[in-house]
């Protein structure tokens, strides 16, 4: 029974993270890097928020939230890509707005700085509490297909052949006639939507949204990405591990054995191994955060 | 983003002391033209945002500027921000100089302000000629030390310094959060007991009018902080190599100096700045450490270094200018909430990374066109 | 550092500022299709025509009214030494460039200014010197890039590989169409790159320095595929400065000199040293080739594409120079069997040794790209030695930093005074104590006294100009540039100077100020290794003269025995030919 709670435990955490580090790992391999995934997300989540709430339907809060998502992407993709600004100034700039703008906004749609009401979530009540509930969420399904989707996209598309291209030698791709400037617009573009769903879930799963309610979880992905060394099929591995370390810190709170702040800083401490090659060394795609200048 | 050269602002300009009128106007263009684009963009912004709200922007920014400079307390205030965001620029500003982008600077001046505390409460009821100067020496070294670890994984295995820093801010909050919450807190509490030494005088003490607001004597350490900064990039022989490391690594290489050990040196001191920060919260307002009482002066110390442009003066002009927004939010907050001042930093900062190449380049276009500087 | 690099549009220009005197050059207004010599394909319409074109970049010439004609079918050399603008010419050609004057006609269709997509479009293809592939995509991948073929979104992968396959059969350009490009040798992915052209139906390729990477079989091989495609028809431009090559493969030869074309000729009515000729500009001696007869004829057996071994390379060095490995006990550099290791496991310098005695200039003339850049690194300090050793007077130095280097008397100048050399963004001052930082600290402080003191100094003797320290170096002329480096490294104590590319861009003045300076070093009795491209520069200044190709000394000579026409050969391989 605890192993099966823990599972599910996993499972629940695993699905924010899973959503935002697909699209980390699209916009990453497009060369562009994501430190915002933390601020998309919380886009996603205030923009489900907003949707749910004004007509009452999940299903128009995960389309309001996939647009939350999409706004600051487009804020990034435009400072970068178009601009060519500093990938990572902009990154962590885009996440100070999506925190202050969701905060302005909460208090402007909702006049709390903490929270907003109660909407819709998918009708997990009718199942009742129980460990299976999860299964009768989408967006949990949608979140098993996110990486086989950008692995796909990746491997077998033209225009995933073009994203690493752009990621790996933006000037050959050019010099073979590949638009590696609209690769990228669309590629931070894919990440903005698929982090979306990942802010949609946690606002749906808590029916509402509360202020920062995203907590680092993009910072987590954004340490997958690297963790799985841009691969989608390791990063999705990455993505289950740390939810499961959650779990486990979840599990362990109350209990002496282990402080939980030790548990919560294996994602970190494991990716600082990771960049150091301490065990194999994670490559990041060579033109990665270069499309500035 | 193992190579990935982060440097957003400009090529700093060494030595040249302003040789003639029109390359002073160069530079004065080059210096004053993003941040002034920038702050028109947040302007219009903000515009917007207060209209949303049904107010009128005039009345707001005027509420903005007359709870902040316009009276001695919000003035005080702004100081007291001000200082902070000093250390935290100074200290991304030193790592840029050196070609390293030190996003730590989050889980530095947390480390600086625990290990402040930490010392000050070591030393009981010491006398403050003990007090102060060792409780800032062990947030100068806490922070030199979490510094350290991505200076030493960059020298050594090429790891990159932003994701390193990144990754080691959750950790040290998470560490700090352990440490306190588990051995040090106060019961019901996330902050330790009060310090019995160390502890630096209010401004207050010497204006009368300042009362109520945090400023306090640790603005000196802020000011001697830029002064050293100064100092040590320009005056000094590991300033030299640091600069030339950061602009030319293969210049700097072939001049003999060791581009690794730059490297690590350079982010053990731009720790130790962030760390020294702590002490301004710790020692100077608050008198114990709590948990996020520094919370986002890393990430704004990276905006303070960038539209400060890594230069002191600027540094300190661009902390005096976001301590301002953030403090004048509190003004604001009846009118209008203050989270706009939060949209509005980060506006500046976006509209300033991206204006930088954009008016630089249109700059160089327009010189070029003039035939006043060379290609 | 590969000579090709010497024809991007700056460098190209350098070129010509380096050597004003012969920039007057009447030949470029000569016809350069001299009446009896045009070879019978001529008669039909070129498949590449290009008349006239001019191409400046700022103040500095590339193109002079240069001239092409290239037949269809025809496999047509386009020599010329670095600088020369060959690069730029073709890169008018491939739409990378808009010509300032002149018509570019492509199968008779006039198409001056027209975009590199539309080049490709029109069947011209260009294989750059430096390749322009991803490396962890697959060769398939990189050949189909931008054009690949779909079924739906999807990217029909088993169609791009039996495509490339394909191809690759027909033309003889054997790769596996599945491996990954990180994984492939430098001449399988050069492969790819011609592929890549032919896959866009280029009927005209442009191959630049194609050889410049290559192993001897990879390229007999790359002939072996050339030679099938003109048979089948198509047109091929092979730029390069190897004469043993032109003679190999090529129909017809085009010279080009300071930017013009000043020779044309059917390959198989003229000789290796009338091409080199034309291309220095001078007449060449036969004699000089026949008194080097045994080197070359060893050297030859590389081109042959016997793996060379060290103990014959050894060997012939002697023969060939004793004077050059006898490590005099008076000499102040000596280097012994040095070895550098260079990209993909080649070796960038393979079995140097030398010495230079005080007051000796050893001049080592040289196409770029030999392993000139990498000797020098090395004996600077700056690149991992990998077996061999060098000696400053007595002192072992093989291991030492740089810095210690320079402690015991080694001065440098760069070659790459914007990427090495100098801190652009740095004062002048400033500049001028770079590698000397230590030598002006009073504990932790720069003193800015002794800075400015020895700046005002340096900026008076050295006549660097504007004259105020403070400026940024990036302000000052090209010429000013080098001369804060002469400056800093001549203008203290030295036993030993290693002087690369000295008058690389700068002006007639500099270039005779910093020819003054270095003769001045060997009368005060330093040891000078002077490494140039300017074949001019070394004969005005050393007292040996050495040859540096395929990263090798393939010979030392006094002074008195060297000439254009003798190291000519030397420097393009041709001394095999010469000999053979």
């Amino acid at each position: 029974m605890i192993a099966l709670i823990f599972l599910v435990q996993t499972l629940r955490i695993a699905v924010p993270y899973v959503f935002a580090a697909a699209g980390g790992v699209v916009s990453e391999r497009a060369g562009i890097i994501t430190l915002q995934l933390e601020g998309m997300m919380l886009g996603g989540a205030f923009g489900a928020t907003l949707g749910a709430f004004y007509t009452g339907s999940a299903w128009v809060g995960v389309l309001c939230g996939i647009l939350g998502g999409l706004v600051f992407a487009a804020i990034h993709a435009l400072a970068c890509v178009h601009w060519r600004a500093n990938q990572v100034v902009v990154g962590i700039a885009v996440n100070l707005l999506a925190i202050g703008a969701t905060r302005f906004f909460l208090r402007l749609a909702f006049d709390s700085s903490s929270n907003s009401p109660r909407v819709a979530g998918f009708s997990v009540e009718q199942i009742g509490s129980g460990l299976l509930a999860i299964t009768a969420n989408p967006l949990f399904w949608l979140a098993l297909l996110a990486f086989p989707a950008v692995a796909l996209l990746l491997d077998r598309t033209a225009f995933g052949l073009r994203v690493r291209a752009a990621g790996e030698h933006p000037e050959a791709a050019v010099s073979v006639g590949v638009p590696v400037r609209r690769v990228q617009w669309i590629a931070v573009l894919i990440s903005g939507a698929l982090a979306g769903l990942g802010g949609v879930y946690l606002a749906l799963d808590q029916h509402q949204f509360t202020d920062s309610m995203t907590a680092g979880r993009g910072f987590i992905a954004i340490a997958a990405v690297i963790f799985g060394r841009w691969e989608p099929r390791r990063v999705a591995v990455a993505c289950v591990l740390f939810a499961a370390a959650e779990a486990l810190q979840i599990q362990l709170q109350g209990s002496d054995v282990l402080p939980s702040q030790f548990v919560a800083m294996i994602p970190y401490a494991l990716t600082i191994v990771a960049l150091a090659g301490v065990v194999g060394r994670a490559v990041a795609p060579a033109a990665l955060g270069k499309a500035e200048g | 983003m193992a190579t990935t050269s982060v440097e957003p602002a400009a090529p700093p300009r060494a030595g040249g002391r302003a040789p003639s009128a029109g390359r002073l106007r160069a530079r004065l263009e080059d210096a004053l033209l993003p941040p002034i684009v920038a702050l028109l963009i947040a302007l219009v912004i903000g515009d917007l945002l207060i209209l949303s709200f049904g107010q009128s922007p005039g009345a707001v920014f005027a509420q903005l500027l007359s709870g902040t400079w316009g009276n001695a307390y919000g003035f005080g205030q702004v100081l007291f921000k001000a200082t902070t965001l000093t250390f935290t620029g100074l200290a991304v500003a030193f790592g840029l100089r050196a070609g390293l982008f030190n996003i730590g600077a989050e889980g530095q001046i947390a480390a600086g302000g625990f290990a402040a505390a930490a010392v000050a409460l070591a030393l009981g009821n010491a006398p403050a000629v003990v007090g102060i100067p060792l409780a800032m020496a062990g947030a100068a070294l806490a922070g030199g030390v979490v510094g350290a670890v991505p200076g030493a994984l960059k020298a050594r295995f090429g790891a990159h310094e932003v994701i390193v820093t990144i990754m080691l801010n959750f950790i040290v909050l998470a560490l700090l959060n352990w440490i306190v919450s588990a051995h040090m807190a106060v019961p019901e509490t996330l902050h330790t007991a009060p310090i019995r030494t160390g502890t630096v005088p209010r401004l207050s003490e010497l204006v009368d009018a300042l009362h109520g607001s945090a400023a306090n004597l640790t603005i000196l350490v802020a000011i001697g902080a830029a002064l050293w900064y100064s100092w040590y990039l320009f005056r000094t022989r590991g300033g030299y190599e640091l600069r030339a490391t950061g602009l030319q690594p293969g210049a700097a290489e072939y001049g003999g100096v060791s581009v690794g050990r730059v490297w690590l040196k350079a982010m053990i001191l731009s720790g130790a700045i962030a760390g020294l920060g702590g002490i301004n919260a710790v020692l100077g307002y608050k008198g114990y450490y709590e948990e996020g009482m520094t919370v986002g002066a890393g990430f704004i110390g990276i905006a303070v270094a960038l539209v400060g442009r890594n230069s002191a003066a600027g540094v300190v002009i661009a902390a005096l200018l976001f301590a301002t927004l953030s403090q004048g939010g509190l003004a604001i907050n009846a009118i209008v909430p203050k989270q706009m001042v939060e949209v509005l930093e980060a506006v500046v900062i976006i509209a300033v990374a991206a204006a930088v190449p954009a008016v630089r380049l249109a700059l160089r276009t327009a010189r070029r066109a003039e035939g006043g500087e060379p290609a | 550092m590969t000579d090709g690099r010497d024809e991007t549009p700056g460098e190209a220009a350098l070129g010509d500022q380096e050597n004003p005197s012969r920039d007057a050059d009447s030949r470029a207004a000569r016809p350069t299709t001299p009446p009896g010599r045009a070879p019978s394909a001529e008669r039909r319409e070129p498949a590449v025509l290009l008349d006239g074109i001019s191409k400046s970049f700022g103040a500095c010439v590339a193109n002079r009214a240069a001239s092409l004609s290239v037949a269809p079918g025809e496999i047509h050399a386009l020599v010329g030494e670095n600088g020369a603008g060959k690069s730029t010419l073709m890169r008018v050609l491939s739409g990378m460039f808009r010509p300032d004057g002149g018509r570019v006609l492509v199968h008779g269709r006039d198409v001056t200014g027209w975009s590199t997509s539309e080049a490709i479009d029109a069947g011209v293809g260009m294989v750059h010197q430096h390749f322009m592939l991803v490396p962890p995509l697959t060769v398939a991948e990189n050949v189909v890039l931008g054009i690949e073929p779909r079924r739906g979104i999807a990217l029909d992968r088993a169609r791009a590989e039996r495509e490339v396959a394909e191809l690759s059969a027909r033309t003889g350009l054997r790769v596996d169409p599945r491996r990954r490009v990180a994984e492939l040798s430098v001449g399988e992915a050069q492969r790819v790159e011609i592929l890549k052209a032919l896959f866009r139906g280029a009927k005209v390729l442009v191959l630049d320095e194609p050889t410049a990477v290559l192993s001897p079989p990879e390229i007999e091989e790359l002939w072996t595929v050339l030679r099938r495609l003109r048979a089948d028809g198509g047109t091929i431009v092979l730029i390069t400065h190897k004469l043993d090559e032109v003679m190999a493969i090529s129909d017809v030869v085009t010279v080009m000199r300071h930017g013009a074309t000043v020779d044309r000729m059917a390959t198989a009515d003229t000789s290796p040293r009338e091409i080199a000729r034309a291309m220095v500009g001078r007449e060449v001696s036969l004699a000089g080739e026949i008194a080097l007869g045994e080197s070359g004829a060893r050297h030859s057996a590389l081109g042959t594409g016997e793996p060379p071994s060290t103990e014959r390379t050894r060997s012939s060095a002697e023969c060939r120079a004793p004077s050059a490995n006898v490590q005099a006990p008076s000499s102040l550099l000596s280097v012994h069997d040095l070895r550098i290791q260079g990209p993909r496991g080649l070796r960038a310098v393979d079995g140097v040794s030398f010495a230079i005695a005080p007051g000796e200039i050893l001049g080592i003339a040289g196409v770029e790209g030999n392993g000139q850049t990498e000797l020098v690194e090395a004996l600077a300090g700056l690149r991992a030695i990998a077996s061999g050793t060098v000696r400053l007077g007595d002192l072992d130095v093989t291991r030492l930093s740089v810095r210690e280097r320079a402690d015991a008397g080694l001065s440098h100048i760069p070659e790459d005074r914007h990427h090495r050399g100098l801190v652009l963004d740095h004062s002048v001052a400033e500049n001028l104590i770079l590698g000397q930082q230590h030598r002006f600290a009073r504990g932790l402080r720069l003193d800015a006294d002794r800075i400015d003191a020895n700046a005002r100094r340096q900026v008076e003797a050295f006549d660097i100009r504007p004259t105020d320290p403070r400026l940024p170096a990036r302000s000052l002329s090209g010429g000013n540039q080098q001369k804060i480096v002469i400056a800093r490294e001549m203008g203290r104590d030295f036993r030993v100077l290693l002087a690369s590319q000295p008058t690389r861009g700068v002006d007639v003045g500099a270039i005779e100020f910093i020819h003054e300076r270095l003769r001045e070093a060997r009368r005060a009795g330093k040891a000078v290794l002077l490494v140039s491209a300017d074949l001019a520069e070394v004969l005005a200044l050393s007292d040996r003269v050495a040859v540096m190709y395929g990263g090798k000394l393939v010979t030392v000579m006094p002074r008195s025995d060297a000439s254009p026409s003798v190291l000519g050969p030397y420097m393009t391989g041709a001394h095999a030919e010469a000999t053979a």
